[in-house]
């Protein structure tokens, strides 16, 4: 009886994580599958197996277009997410020595989403706008005579709201494999007569790489379905998938909508599993 | 004959065969009501569903929505709501679905004081007669009790009971123009480069780009509401060139969007709804709603029943229609711009002062308070484009659903992601 309860025991525990994750993640997955071979008119779908959807997406160059942009935003915010979030987490981990202030400075970084998304994006607007707080400087140094437009409602703008948003993503998985590093390990590297250079490439570098590789899918995947941020901070003028497909579902296309959100799925799983091959993120689980 | 029916049915109160019906039941049944509303934002407000539940003596329970999203779930979730209060140009895409029931207008008690045009299509010979697109009177009979057909002519059996509409137009700001913007080509001049703005909703949008390039003779639409695909063709690659010579600073979605790109500064001109403009000018900014010489885009709202009333919740639905005409929303909603279906009946809950100002096109006497307490318009100031018969009149199209719908949306995206 008790050995029968122990083959089972493991079985009992993991059920009602499946279950949740069976009837919320891959069924709604299943279901856009599905409904992305369905035909629609201007207010109603049929159950169907036609190919139209996905005809339509793969001729049109639309598509192209907008994942071409969907990548430059992808792997703009990922370099500047990186760029920012490596030397803050190294600060935070190798010089600040004190444990409660480790915490209290990381804990500033999340600032940032003590308000709601949209809110974010908004205040930029005082900022950057033509008639915002950094042109009025600029303009008051004598810098520019005109207002700078690129500042707001440009690409610029919409990659700095990304790095704005998504930059704790990148700052939490790589502070966390820096403090798994072990001290001894640079310390002797050190009396092996390393440099602080050569200590960074040699020792950080590889034991940070899991944190990199996490916060990396992070970010990628973020981007690659984001649309909020593009739609206010590039004033609607710039394209994203995540976009495309709002503003299909808006119009009620949904048998469309699905079909680009397998295509995105798909498109995001190979770029999350060619991180995978690079990174071997086991290490830091 | 009926001294038979009457033997036969009358048996003394109290018996087993004609029991007595327990006093509480009939009275108060309709207290226990609780009616479900969709909409936009622009009517689903608690200082209405306030009142209307102090005179109703039933609940409301109301949604405000994007535009968008109120279709969704008007055409997909059927059971979400009781009400649906919706623009007219929704209904070639919700009708079909059969979610709706037809209004018995003969339960509407001052239907036939409802502004001609909606319900015989007629204004006094005005050119709004001959507008094009999807105009509420194209949509407003049904055919029969379980049609999903549109009726030309008037069956007694309506889509929606009309309550707001308006008179869309470009907004701009005096300040930053420096002049009077008189006719919606200036939306493409050269001079507003990089501070112009237009509606990211395709069905809206597509009809302000149309008056557009109409006014400016880059091209003539059979109908502007009805467009075929070369049409649609042409009128994108016309946006695309402007939006590739930097045109356009920015495009907007909601209404607030249009109120911070104007109140900003970021764009001096663009396509506005009365609501944005009345917001720009309540933050103490200069905003024209200009009257253009082409002619406005109309568009109109009112609230349908859900196919699933019945009974005594569907008795509950039409006294709340006949509130909604009853005048004191109205006046609510007159107090921002937009008009009343039976404008007589908002007369009654609006000051002389106030019926003069967004009615009659005359001066203000006082200053203009909208109905949140903001201050919208000082004393002596005109409403753009004067009386609402110069203005309701002169709505050549209005915002539409195409059979081409489709392929619209499909171009639309082309043009954003261009």
């Amino acid at each position: 009886m008790l050995k029968g309860w122990k083959v089972f025991e493991p079985y009992l525990l993991i059920t009602p994580q499946t279950v949740v994750f069976l009837l919320f993640l891959v069924f709604p997955i299943i279901m856009i599958g599905v409904v992305s071979f369905w035909e629609f008119n201007g207010y109603s779908m049929t159950p169907a197996f036609s190919t139209s959807n996905y005809v339509s997406i793969f001729t049109s160059d639309v598509t192209l277009k907008t994942y071409t942009n969907t990548f430059k935003f992808v792997f703009l915010a990922w370099f500047f997410c990186l760029a920012i979030a490596f030397p803050v987490s190294y600060f935070l981990a190798f010089y600040i020595p004190s444990k409660q202030w480790q915490i209290i400075l990381f804990l500033v970084c999340t600032v940032p989403f003590w308000t709601s998304n949209i809110i974010r994006n908004i205040s930029w607007v005082p900022l950057l706008g033509k008639e915002g707080l950094v042109n009025q400087m600029l303009i008051g140094m004598g810098i520019v005579q005109q207002p700078v437009e690129w500042l707001l409602y440009s690409d610029f703008a919409i990659v700095l709201g990304m790095v704005h948003l998504f930059n704790f993503f990148m700052i939490a998985p790589i502070f966390n494999s820096l403090m798994r590093i072990d001290r001894n390990l640079i310390t002797a590297a050190q009396d092996m007569g390393a440099s602080g250079f050569q200590v960074l490439k040699e020792v950080i570098l590889p034991l940070a790489a899991p944190g990199i590789a996490i916060g990396s899918i992070f970010v990628v995947t973020l981007v690659m379905g984001e649309f909020v941020t593009v739609r206010l901070m590039g004033g609607g003028q710039a394209a994203s998938i995540g976009k495309l497909i709002q503003t299909q579902i808006g119009s009620l296309q949904y048998p469309l909508a699905a079909a680009n959100a397998v295509l995105l799925l798909a498109v995001t799983m190979v770029m999350v599993m060619g991180i995978l091959r690079v990174v071997d993120i086991r290490k830091e689980l | 004959m009926a001294a038979t029916q009457c033997a036969r049915s009358e048996a003394p109160v109290g018996t087993p065969s004609n029991p007595a019906p327990g006093p509480e039941v009939n009275t108060n049944q309709i207290k226990d009501v609780t009616l479900r509303l969709i909409g936009t934002g622009v009517s689903q407000i608690n200082e209405i569903r306030n009142k209307a539940q102090e005179d109703l003596g039933f609940k409301l329970d109301m949604r405000a929505l994007s535009t968008e999203e109120n279709n969704q779930i008007a055409i997909t979730q059927p059971n979400q709501y009781d009400i649906f209060d919706g623009e007219y140009f929704s209904l070639p895409l919700v009708v079909p679905s059969g979610n709706l029931q037809p209004v018995d207008v003969s339960k509407i008690k001052d239907f036939d004081k409802i502004v001609s045009f909606f319900i015989t299509g007629k204004f006094d010979g005005m050119p709004v007669e001959t507008s094009q697109g999807t105009a509420p009177f194209k949509v407003m009979y049904l055919t029969g009790p379980d049609s999903k057909e549109f009726s030309p002519t008037p069956t007694g059996l309506a889509t929606l009971i009309p309550f707001q509409y308006n008179a869309d137009t470009l907004g701009y700001r005096p300040d930053l123009v420096g002049r009077k913007i008189e006719s919606w080509g200036e939306l493409f001049s050269p001079e507003f480069k990089g501070k112009t703005s237009i509606i990211d909703i395709p069905q809206i949008g597509i009809m302000d780009a149309a008056m557009v390039a109409e006014a400016l003779g880059l091209m003539t639409f059979g109908d502007k509401g009805d467009m075929t695909q070369e049409e649609i063709d042409k009128i994108t690659e016309i946006l695309k060139e402007q939006k590739a010579a930097g045109q356009f600073r920015a495009f907007w979605k909601t209404f607030d969007e249009s109120v911070n790109l104007m109140a900003s500064g970021e764009v001096v001109l663009q396509s506005m709804w009365s609501p944005g403009v009345t917001a720009v000018k309540a933050k103490g900014i200069e905003c024209v709603y200009a009257p253009l010489k082409e002619g406005y885009r109309g568009w109109g709202g009112g609230i349908g029943l859900s196919k699933n009333l019945s009974g005594i919740a569907l008795e509950a639905a039409y006294e709340y229609m006949n509130w909604m005409l009853d005048g004191w929303v109205g006046a609510f909603l007159g107090r921002q711009g937009y008009y009343s279906a039976v404008p007589e009946n908002a007369k009654k809950f609006m000051s002389p002062a106030e019926w003069d100002f967004w009615y009659d096109g005359k001066p203000a006497s006082e200053d203009m308070i909208d109905p949140f307490g903001k201050t919208l318009e000082k004393k002596g100031a005109v409403r753009d484009g004067g009386a609402f018969k110069d203005r309701f009149g002169s709505i050549v199209c209005w915002n539409s659903t195409m059979k081409e719908n489709t392929y619209l949306v499909q171009k639309w995206n082309e043009f954003i992601a261009s």
